[in-house]
């Protein structure tokens, strides 16, 4: 088996006729942490929505390899099952569906899929209840329908809850950190560390630097225009904190 | 005129010779019950399109078939056991349209608390009551169908809830077609909760045959003071049958009264709900869900009265269409001029699965009080592809995740009901009869 989980290469993707990416390339290996930065319309959430098999995004060149298989070929439930997982920027609400049935729901299928045993109420519960502490989450989330009525911090949190309750090989938050105060900015952190492990990857997509010093990562990369313009330890993303992205971008056309 | 006169032929030649068998043909009340209501229906005609409360909906089949009583049939207690609610031992069955005293084995009741009986056997029993209320409420002046069911008053559930009592029982209503093309059954129903009493009753449509068999329904449920009733409905019969409902609510001071329809069968169905707020403080919750796909046809009429003060209702319709099915709902809420302080609401939502199928939704306010509360609100969409895209992101599988979607929004529905043996059964059963076809 390949130590890398996730291989990007040469990927093209556009939306609408306008292409995004434009030749990314990247590959993250087993139990490492990825950071990926960027002004505003660099590409950042098009590279989180292609992973996560989103439709309106078309991948025009290229291919992306994880844990082995083909990504593109893979329907966003069998890229669920197969150990990816992707925290949304947005969280989106599912009316009617209590939180709690919903995860369920998921959990299972992903069981499923593995060939493994369904989870009834009473194993599922407890181990709910357990992570929801680990996150500082209201008892109420249970019986609240998924994301219906949620403060933005509130969503947030639910989508690590689920991250942690689906065990994913490659988790990509997607501005995780965007609207969030600091306390639940260390809630959250708290959430993804405590998750960390050698089996256990991670792709954090964010805007600014602050997120990074809770969650430590092993690499950071900056895109710029739909490429990755600079590559480097967890001291870029202090560096671009100090210098701002203007820097990156007059260095770009030499990367390129 | 004389078109349509025609088209009735079928229903004079089939009264006539009911007229001369009917049970109680002895007594001259309810002979010119009968007689009364087949002039009215002989005057009126089925409605047509040109009428307002019927512009969606086509009563063609009805005039270019020819329909007859249905005859009776022998139907076993092991086709209809599968069908039971589980949990529910009060139970009356009707096979086309004729009480069957074997199929409601021990059901059937009257003591000191309920009445559950067939309306041929009250006819002779309890003449009085009978004449107090039957045919007392719902228009058969104004009302093709109600007159035509009049006219074949025959057989039909009768329930007296007595005062005082507390039936925590649902007192279940089965009628079960054998599904002939071309019969007619005008079932009967006359519930009568008297003061301080509290009830649920089920009125359940099933058929084991798929013909184009025609059932014309009419319940009048008498709601007395400070009572508290849930009244179902659910028209699960085969997508061939045509079943016309009216259940009319006659609610006195403070009665508290809910109407929970289901539909999912029927080929062309018409349900009308009218309740009329008779009495100060009376509230009724008008709740339905109707699921159609293939060629259904399935019309929900809503005639809220509120005719004294301080009374609430709510109207709550859900509809899921896919195939070709259309659906209607039409809600009118007249406030008389006595009715201040009126709260009324009235909300539809609608989901369409394919681009074949078709909802008319009509909200129609007469407000002839000052001082009224009246809000109404309809609205037509489709599964939210986001949250499809979110739930398949999650690792469940896109089929599964549609239906948990259709699922919800049905169960807006059903989280209206009182807990009880009548909600459990439809929570289990309707997640079989949401849309499985190609689109879902």
């Amino acid at each position: 088996m390949s130590n890398a989980i996730l291989e990007i290469k040469n990927l093209h993707a556009s939306v609408d006729g306008h292409e995004i990416l434009k030749g990314i390339n990247l590959t993250v290996n087993r139990g490492e942490i990825h950071g990926i930065m960027g002004p505003n319309g660099s590409g950042k959430s098009t590279l989180a929505q292609v992973l996560a098999r989103r439709e309106a995004f078309i991948v025009t060149q290229g291919e992306i390899l994880f844990n082995g298989k083909n990504l593109l070929d893979l329907k966003p439930e069998e890229a669920a099952a197969e150990g990816l997982f992707m925290a949304f920027q947005y969280p989106i609400e599912v009316p009617g569906i209590n939180n709690a049935y919903f995860i369920r729901s998921a959990v299972n299928a992903i069981r499923k899929y593995r060939g493994e045993e369904e989870l009834d109420a009473m194993d599922f519960l407890p181990m709910f209840k357990e992570r929801m502490k680990v996150l500082d989450v209201d008892e109420r989330f249970l019986n609240r329908a998924v994301n219906e009525g949620f403060s933005g911090g509130e969503k947030k949190r639910n989508e690590i809850l689920q991250m942690m309750m689906l065990e994913p090989k490659l988790a990509i938050l997607d501005e995780t950190d965007s609207g969030l105060d600091i306390d639940a900015l260390r809630i959250v952190s708290h959430g993804v560390n405590s998750m960390r492990s050698p089996d256990r990857s991670f792709v954090v997509v964010t805007h600014y630097q602050r997120l990074l010093d809770y969650i430590i990562p092993h690499f950071v990369h900056v895109l710029v225009d739909g490429r990755i313009v600079k590559s480097g330890g967890k001291e870029l993303a202090l560096e671009l904190e100090e210098k701002g992205y203007g820097w990156v971008e007059e260095e770009a056309p030499l990367a390129r | 005129m004389i078109a349509t006169k025609e088209g009735l032929q079928s229903y004079l030649e089939a009264f006539e010779q009911f007229e001369k068998t009917a049970a109680g043909r002895e007594f001259p009340w309810l002979r010119k019950l009968r007689q009364d209501g087949f002039a009215r229906f002989w005057d009126l005609g089925f409605p047509t399109l040109r009428n307002e409360d019927w512009r969606f909906t086509s009563l063609a089949p009805l005039t270019t078939n020819s329909f007859a009583l249905a005859q009776p049939a022998s139907v076993s207690m092991a086709q209809i056991e599968p069908l039971l609610p589980p949990g529910v031992e009060r139970r009356i069955v009707f096979v086309n349209g004729r009480f069957s005293p074997e199929l409601s084995r021990g059901g059937v009741f009257d003591d000191s608390k309920v009445t559950l009986i067939s309306l041929k056997k009250a006819i002779a029993s309890h003449p009085d009551l009978l004449q107090r209320h039957l045919a007392r409420y719902e228009q058969t002046e104004r009302e093709a169908f109600t007159a035509l069911n009049t006219a074949f008053v025959d057989d039909g559930a009768f329930v007296q809830i007595k005062r005082g009592a507390v039936i925590e029982q649902p007192l279940y209503i089965l009628y079960v077609s054998t599904g002939q093309s071309a019969q007619m059954v005008h079932p009967r129903n006359l519930i009568v909760a008297e003061e301080h009493t509290q009830a649920h009753i089920v009125e359940d449509y099933v058929s084991l045959n798929s013909g184009a068999c025609f059932s014309n329904v009419v319940t009048e449920l008498v709601a007395g003071e400070d009572s508290v009733l849930s009244h179902y409905l659910v028209e699960r019969e085969d997508t061939n049958a045509i079943n016309v409902s009216t259940l009319r609510l006659q609610q006195y001071r403070n009665a508290n009264v809910d109407s929970h329809s289901i539909l999912v069968g029927g080929a062309l169905v018409r349900n009308n709900v009218h309740p009329v707020l008779a009495g100060e403080g009376a509230d009724c919750l008008i709740n339905g869900l109707f699921v159609g796909n293939g060629r259904q046809h399935l019309d929900n009429y809503m005639l809220v009265e509120h005719a004294s003060p301080h009374c609430n209702s709510r109207q709550f319709y859900n509809g899921i269409l896919d195939g070709h099915s259309h659906g209607v709902f039409h809600g009118r809420i007249i406030v008389h001029k006595d009715a201040q302080k009126t709260d009324a609401k009235q909300t539809n939502r609608n989901l369409l699965l394919s681009d074949d199928a078709q909802i008319d939704t009509k909200p129609q306010l007469e407000i002839y009080a000052d001082d009224v509360k009246c809000t109404h609100g309809a609205t037509i969409g489709q599964i939210a592809e986001e949250a499809l895209f979110y739930m398949r992101s999650r690792g469940v599988p896109e089929g599964q995740a549609r239906r948990l979607l259709l699922f919800a929004f049905a169960s807006e529905c059903l989280d209206r009901m009182r807990p009880g043996p009548v909600r459990n059964w439809l929570e289990k059963m309707v997640p079989e009869w949401l849309p499985k076809g190609r689109s879902i």
